[in-house]
């Protein structure tokens, strides 16, 4: 609590301290005529809380999204209205399609003047309706305050999302006594605390009597924090897992029992190990198109257990036999606890012969590549980068097939760890998603991989990077083609590269340099290890580094599962 | 299979447009939509008719509950209800119509409420089905306009959707 307990103060002053009381310690956003008066109170009255200036507002919600995501703590941005709202959009969309804890501030036009067509007026509720958890326009100062604590907790709690809040500018100038709201309620929205013990106890029923089992899990158990209870749950059951794109690092990519990411650019383990499966136990995940496949040939023996928080992801494209409605972290403890205290055993003779079956998919070894000739395969560079590494980085990703590479060769043992826009697949969030991961823990190596077409949709934000001594590490994988727009019309449009092919890029060692960057150009299979070494070592531990590799222009992400196929249809070279 | 969905919700501006929102976003049908305040103001009754088959309805239900500003949900035609929805049709009465329009109107066990020398305005409730029926009666010549409320209804019993 702040001393200003009961103390009148402006709606501005009240966003400042509130924000200050809720624990918020960074706000990213872009001034404007709409929020000057909250910008004043943060000049005025900010003690803790610090505002980090970005080149446009899109970046400003990928940045919180990347804070957010890295740390489980709700990400900040704060914006003004009008065009500074409409900016924020394709970055609140970006959150709100991988559940991710947001809270965005837009100022809009005064009261009187809404509706009337005023100068930087949009309707920001309309426009943002249909991708938030939920959104509020705040027309009295006297709600000010509970308003902004129910946004906190509604993106917060259950399954998380953003929460837009627009406040018009005579809020934000308007005065009444403040003080902290600790606690909140809503009579619409409750939570759910614990999954159905009936449920979890027929769910165990069913997982310990399965021949052919496997544990899909997704973003959720990341969100969820429920990475220790999965790895606790898989170790006691000896069942191989597979993570979906979100889910990465939600289990021990090292793991023995790990196989691999399933899905369209999934491993050959890993999708015949579910389409072969005669049980699923899906937690935290969504059964996405990327990840099914073709629904109607989508695992066709196999029963499925479904534990998720949001009851509408059940039994939406896959049809469940057990859902389990409930936080994952205590479902899985739960399980965890009754398969003990039951001393409940998997069929050791069945699980043997599945996974004899299933190390003979393995060893197609699925992903291999070949580095030959004089160009690079990004392969090489994706896993000399996990190697430098340590496997500890954070990775933040952009869009297309470095975005694959980069989730195929990184191998991720911890949560939260990779950082990718997996359900709306937005270009130009790696960059910023970075300075949100990287401000969040200025110590931590954070990398972004990239491509040319990506990082171009927002390289401003090489400014930002400048501004605030984030010491990023760029890797831009470069085959001079939209790498993923490429891939597909080979496949797919009889090799007619229609506007795939990226013209007159920019020599991006001097543009960085013009930013007072660190521009590191690779080109020769020969030297990349010494010069990515060189890029991740002390002497640059505390600058920002752009590392161009220019790649094999041909080379494709394998394996793929084309559209409309089944898992077990898989390409793989 | 025609469903009809009746909702408690915040009585704020904007939670008709997320109710409405979710059903375009989602490519549900709304055949007709109604809503006003409760006997507790601060909470206004929603109630839609919509079709789809089990799954789509039950998918539905859980993303209308998922609105925050949604209290509660609940599928009337889930089980026995009583359904009702009102109707008024502005008729061409001139000549021995007049009296043919009556007979029709008794038949339904409808009201003329509004007279003048040409026209009838006739009033009538009920099931959705027994307003079309009135309607297919009728000959179409005579029809100068129609408005429907859209159906509302309640569960039959003691069973009853409130906080």
């Amino acid at each position: 609590m702040t001393e200003d307990v009961g103390v009148e103060l402006t709606g501005a002053q009240i966003l400042v301290h509130f924000l200050e009381d809720e624990g918020v310690e960074l706000v990213w956003g872009y001034p404007g005529g709409a929020a000057l008066p909250i910008y004043d109170a943060l000049d005025t009255d900010a003690k803790k809380l610090k505002h980090v200036l970005v080149r446009h507002e899109q970046a400003a919600v990928h940045a919180a999204d990347g804070f957010a995501r890295s740390t489980g703590l709700p990400g900040v941005s704060l914006v003004t209205s009008g065009p500074g709202a409409t900016n924020t959009v394709t970055g609140i969309a970006t959150a709100y399609m991988d559940s991710i804890p947001m809270v965005v501030i837009t100022g809009q036009v005064a009261s009187n003047m809404i509706g009337l067509d005023a100068f930087q007026e949009i309707d920001t509720v309309g426009i943002t309706r249909p991708i938030v958890k939920h959104n509020f326009l705040v027309k009295d100062v006297n709600d000010l305050a509970m308003t902004l604590k129910k946004a906190f907790y509604i993106a917060t709690t259950g399954r998380p999302g953003p929460v837009v809040v627009d406040i018009p500018k005579d809020i934000q100038n308007a005065k009444t006594d403040y003080q902290y709201p600790k606690s909140v309620s809503l009579r619409s929205y409750e939570p759910i605390t614990k999954g159905h013990s009936g449920q979890i106890k027929k769910a165990i029923d069913m997982m310990v009597s399965a021949k052919r089992p496997i544990i899909y899990t997704g973003g959720g158990v990341v969100l969820g924090g429920a990475s220790e209870a999965l790895t606790e749950l898989a170790r006691h059951l000896g069942y191989p897992v597979t993570n979906t794109l979100m889910g990465l690092g939600g289990y021990p990519a090292e793991d023995k029992q790990f196989v691999g990411m399933l899905g369209m650019h999934g491993t050959y383990e890993a999708n015949l190990s579910m389409h072969n499966s005669d049980l699923i136990i899906a937690i935290g995940a969504r059964f996405d198109d990327r990840v099914t496949g073709n629904l109607e040939k989508f695992c066709p023996n196999a029963k499925v257990v479904h534990v998720d928080i949001d009851p509408a992801s059940i039994s939406k494209n896959v049809v469940v036999d057990i859902p389990i409605v409930g936080p994952v972290k205590q479902v899985l403890e739960k399980m965890v606890s009754l398969l003990k205290k039951h001393k409940m055993t998997p069929d050791q003779d069945a699980l043997s012969d599945w996974w004899k079956q299933i190390e003979a998919w393995r060893s197609t070894n699925c992903l291999r590549y070949e580095q030959i000739g004089h160009k690079i395969k990004p392969q090489t560079a994706m896993e000399a980068v996990w190697r430098i590494t340590e496997g500890e980085a954070y990775v933040t990703s952009d869009v297309g097939q470095h975005q694959m590479f980069a989730a195929q060769y990184y191998k991720f043992n911890k949560p939260r760890r990779w950082i990718n826009s997996g359900g709306l697949g937005t270009m130009g969030f790696g960059l910023p998603a970075a300075m949100g991961v990287q401000a969040a823990y200025p110590d931590a190596t954070v990398v972004c991989v990239t491509g040319e077409g990506s990082i171009q949709m927002n390289i401003q934000e090489l400014s930002t990077c400048l501004q605030y001594g984030l010491p990023i590490k760029v890797l831009c994988l470069n085959n001079g083609f939209l790498g993923m727009v490429r891939q597909w019309q080979e496949f797919f449009y009889d090799r007619r590269y229609s506007m795939s092919y990226m013209d007159s890029l920019p020599d991006f060692v001097k543009l960085v340099e013009a930013y007072g960057h660190v521009g590191i150009r690779i080109d020769d299979p020969e030297t990349m290890q010494a010069q990515l070494e060189e890029a991740f070592s002390e002497k640059y531990k505390d600058r920002f580094v752009f590392i161009d590799v220019i790649t094999d222009q041909q080379e494709n992400v394998y394996p793929m599962i084309p559209a409309g196929a089944g898992l077990d249809e898989m390409i793989l070279v | 299979m025609r469903h009809i969905i009746s909702m408690l919700i915040e009585n704020e501006s904007g939670a008709l447009s997320r109710v409405s929102g979710l059903f375009s976003a989602r490519g549900y049908n709304i055949h007709a939509l109604t809503v006003a305040p409760t006997d507790e103001g601060s909470i206004s009754r929603l109630t839609l008719v919509t079709s789809g088959n089990d799954q789509q309805i039950e998918q539905i239900v859980k993303h209308l509950n998922r609105l925050i500003d949604v209290i509660k949900v609940v599928d009337i035609t889930e089980g026995d209800h009583i359904e009702r929805e009102l109707m008024m049709v502005k008729l061409r009465a001139t000549g021995a119509m007049r009296e043919e329009i009556k007979r029709l109107s008794d038949i339904f066990r409808g009201t003329i409420v509004d007279v003048t020398q040409q026209v009838y305005t006739v009033q009538l409730a009920g099931e959705s089905q027994k307003l079309d029926a009135f309607i297919e009666a009728l000959d179409k010549g005579l029809i100068i306009e129609i408005v429907r409320s859209g159906a509302v209804g309640l569960m039959r019993g003691e069973k009853s959707l409130h906080i």
